[in-house]
């Protein structure tokens, strides 16, 4: 019999699995469907890895703790690409750019040629913009899907079912535990997925605008992911007019060639959050919950599984996002 | 201090709801800014945001639901129906977008709308130019409260007519009159205040900064500022040198 079954096999559940299955635990995952997919909210992410990007509005233990992220996913998956990430805006919202500078570090400032050497594609209308060396990205669901083959490799399927009540539970069941969690709240995202061949551009591009912040996360042969919105519901089945013209007028203004993409994919889903939109683990009813991940799935869920197996097999308590309501 | 339909607020500052870091963040700033009114758009939390809704009641603040980002009298009517309904509330800040670059306000929509809005109960807060003319129209159809622009929503630009503003200062001695939009810094919170105005609107200016809650007080701190300053009747400025100590009998050497 193992010791130890998650519940909840998106982001932070594969992570939690994995970390815990590379030191040798005991483990049964289990998920009301057999694969990752589109069940899960992580399904529908960008999948870049952020951190200090993601500084201009999360708290610093976001990039302290995501900086450990992109060494993580390499290890587990290896399908990590190390290209960094830029910023830009239009030249009309340049104070946009001086704004972003100003609440973010680890970037270089670029000018037009910088920019053009770094994406051809880019060249011309991009006057300025910023370059997180640091930073990588990865495509969500390739990944998640390695994290499972990796548990199937150990003989680790996701079971359907509930697990037994005497082994140690760790929750990672996202909004779906609202039921027994408190303070969890819903952050509703929408998300395009289009196929522009004509355009090549090979790391993640945030393009600042006042209204609508967008980033476009390259998939590889011409398809790129548009995200995302920021909605303050849990309500995740219903994607607007206004969210798809927002996306794509944003798109548009990053480069006319969007104008002639196909729309491969629209997707909606909610992200769990707690009121301060970091993420937890929580102690509580006999259950370890790892949850609230906000829009920060993957760059910090390796954080939070590792803590979370040094809490579950050494009995360490974790050195941040902890709560104990035993 | 005057009511604002026949409510009496603590404080001077109206604090809006979007883009702060976190929920967590906003209610600290709230506490910070000691905020009398919270500003809540519908438009796009309608039916789903009940947490955030409950986390709303909890700063323990008077809500003031508005009908930002509606181009058309109908919509911005339809908008008022659901947010009396979701907040039990009358208060309806009313905005009618006219221009989408710089999100002025439709003064012949916002007439309209207002005029409907009043018949049928609502109190309601318009958003609108500095214009006098609207002005007056707006008080005719029954607005008792009137919210002029200082610049355009989320430019940070400060009073852009602060001629303008004092005019309509002068001819509205009565009505309630708050500046919303274009506040970026407590200075420009601090100069509406000592133009006579009875409370400031701003949302960005404090979400936006780099530290929400310490911004939040020192909106809190300007608009206290501006408030006494104009109650305790400035002195007029004048163009030549009257030194505040006499030269008459000093020594010289």
């Amino acid at each position: 019999m193992s010791d130890i079954s998650i519940i909840g096999a998106g982001v932070a559940g594969l992570c939690v699995a994995n970390e815990l299955l590379s030191r040798g635990a005991s483990i049964r995952l289990y998920d009301h469907q057999p694969l990752p997919g589109p069940h899960a909210c992580s399904w529908w992410a960008g999948g870049m890895l952020a951190p200090f990007c993601e500084r201009e509005s999360a708290e610093e233990e976001v990039v302290r703790f995501g900086s450990e992220a992109i060494d993580w996913w390499d290890q587990h998956t290896g399908v990590v690409q190390r290209n960094g990430s830029l910023v830009l805006s239009t030249t009309r919202d340049r104070n946009e750019l001086v704004r972003f500078a100003k609440r973010t570090s680890d970037y270089e400032l670029l000018d037009a040629q910088q920019v053009s050497a770094l994406e051809p594609d880019l060249s011309g209308h991009i006057r300025q913009a910023l370059h997180f060396s640091g930073e990588a990205h990865l495509d969500p669901r390739t990944a998640l899907l390695k994290l499972a083959e990796n548990l199937n490799a150990a003989g680790i399927v996701i079971e359907q079912g509930e697990p037994s009540s005497n082994s140690k539970i760790i929750d990672c069941r996202g909004l779906a535990a609202t039921d027994t969690l408190s303070g969890l709240r819903g952050v509703k995202g929408e998300m395009l997925v289009l196929r522009c061949p004509e355009l090549t551009i090979t790391r993640p591009v945030r393009f600042i605008h006042p209204r609508m912040p967008l980033y476009i996360v390259p998939r590889g042969e011409g398809v790129y992911m548009l995200g995302a919105t920021m909605l303050e519901t849990s309500e995740g089945n219903r994607l607007t007019v206004r969210s798809v013209l927002e996306l794509l007028s944003a798109a548009y203004a990053l480069h006319p060639a969007f104008a002639e993409a196909e729309i491969i994919e629209t997707g909606v889903d909610v992200r769990p959050a707690f009121a301060d939109n970091l993420p937890r683990i929580r102690q509580h009813n006999g259950r370890i919950y790892v949850n609230g991940l906000y829009r920060h799935g993957y760059l910090l869920s390796p954080a939070l599984a590792r803590m979370t197996a040094d809490l579950v097999l050494n009995n360490h308590i974790p050195e941040a996002f902890y709560e104990d309501f035993l | 201090m005057k009511t604002f339909y026949g409510v009496e607020l603590d404080s001077a500052l109206m604090l809006g709801t979007a883009l702060y870091p976190s929920p967590a963040i906003m209610a600290q700033a709230f506490d910070a800014s000691k905020a009398s009114v919270a500003t809540v758009s519908l438009r796009r939390e309608n039916s789903g945001g009940q947490a955030f809704r409950e986390w709303l009641q909890t700063l323990n603040v008077r809500l003031l639901p508005n009908t930002a980002g509606c181009y058309s009298v109908k919509e911005a009517v339809t908008t008022a129906h659901m947010a009396r309904e979701l907040f039990d509330t009358t208060w309806i800040k009313l905005e009618v977008i006219g221009q989408s670059d710089t999100l002025q306000p439709d003064p012949f929509g916002l007439v309209d709308a207002a005029r409907i809005l009043c018949e049928e109960g609502f109190d309601v807060f318009p958003y609108t130019t500095e214009d006098l003319v609207l002005a007056e129209r707006l008080v005719e159809v029954g607005c008792r409260v009137l919210m002029p622009w200082g610049a355009p929503i989320g430019s940070g630009l400060g009073l852009n007519n602060p001629y303008g503003l004092r005019s309509l200062r002068h001819y509205f001695p009565d009505i309630p009159l708050v500046v919303d939009a274009g506040i970026g810094l407590p200075s420009h919170a601090a100069q509406a205040m000592e133009l006579g105005y009875d409370a400031i609107l701003l949302n960005t200016a404090v979400a936006k900064a780099g530290d929400p809650v310490a911004m939040a007080r020192a909106f809190a701190l300007a608009v206290e500022a501006g408030q006494t300053a104009y109650q305790a009747s400035p002195m007029e400025p004048r163009d030549m040198a009257s030194p505040s100590t006499p030269v008459i009998g000093k020594a010289w050497l």
